[in-house]
């Protein structure tokens, strides 16, 4: 039996479905390592006991930054890079 | 406190050189400002360590060990700039980021005076400084083979690492319950 459905899959489609996958986990998986981080050791984050902190350890909260660093890297890299792999499955199509 | 604002500008270093390795040269010129973005950065880094080196260190040592880290980090961060931007044309010109990693390295190392388990800071000392030497033989082996995912992956892996390593730092303290007694009381 003919079909008239069937189109032909091109073999660079996986790759850069597994690219595009990797890639956008990275953003999620550093914010989340920077949550695991603030509920492993909550002391870290000084916003929880601000009283008798500086000014530099209430701005400065490692768990936090781990997280901004993931947002920062998502909204500004991963996100057009997605586009840009998601543009090339398109025409690979 | 400056050691987690510097590992936060790693970490974005890191997932950047990993990023491009994921998709390939190709896609990740695609959009012509993110060839810039890693070099830019540790440029910018770079720049950040002299105020670091003016106004947090407390010996000459330290100084001139942070003075070394601006240096290669803006040389390094200069050179990727000018071969992105096709002003530098010299492939010589892609040896700053082993020697300037090296360097980097090396300053770690000798301006750690405590064996690795005097305290947390001269065990992640050590433990940066190797990791470092190790970050510039693969940037060597990346500029003999440019196309093995392998060694951009290992490379990329190095920076990411050296953030933990950094996000790890605290004034004083243990490492794997060992502190010295002269190291002092503990305190982050």
């Amino acid at each position: 039996m003919d079909s008239q459905v069937v189109t032909p899959v091109s073999v660079a489609r996986p790759r850069i479905g597994m690219r595009l996958r990797i890639v956008s986990l990275l953003a999620p998986l550093t914010v989340a390592a920077g949550i695991g981080w603030a509920l492993v050791q909550p002391y870290r984050l000084t916003l929880l006991h601000p009283r008798g902190q500086g000014f530099w350890w209430l701005a400065v909260e490692p768990p936090l930054l781990v997280c901004f660093a993931g947002i920062v890297f998502g909204v500004f890299v991963a996100r057009p890079l997605i586009a840009d792999l998601e543009g090339d499955s398109g025409t690979t199509e | 406190m400056v050691h987690w604002l510097f590992a936060t500008g790693v970490l974005v270093l890191g997932l950047l050189m990993l990023a491009e390795v994921i998709v390939g040269r190709e896609v990740w010129a695609r959009r012509r400002w993110r060839i810039y973005l890693w070099p830019g950065l540790a440029f910018g880094l770079g720049v950040l360590m002299w105020p670091v080196m003016t106004f947090f260190t407390n010996s000459a040592i330290h100084m001139v060990a942070h003075g070394a880290w601006a240096q290669a980090l803006m040389a390094l961060g200069g050179a990727e700039l000018g071969l992105a931007k096709g002003k530098l044309h010299s492939r010589w010109w892609r040896l700053a980021t082993p020697v300037g990693i090296g360097v980097s390295g090396v300053a770690f190392l000798v301006h750690e005076q405590n064996p690795w388990f005097f305290a947390r800071a001269a065990f992640l000392h050590h433990l940066m400084g190797w990791t470092l030497i190790g970050a510039s033989a693969v940037a060597l082996l990346i500029i003999l083979r440019p196309r093995s995912v392998v060694m951009r992956t290992a490379f990329a892996c190095s920076v990411i690492a050296l953030s933990v390593m950094l996000f790890c730092d605290r004034d004083v303290a243990p490492v794997f319950g060992h502190l010295s007694p002269v190291a002092g009381p503990p305190h982050r």
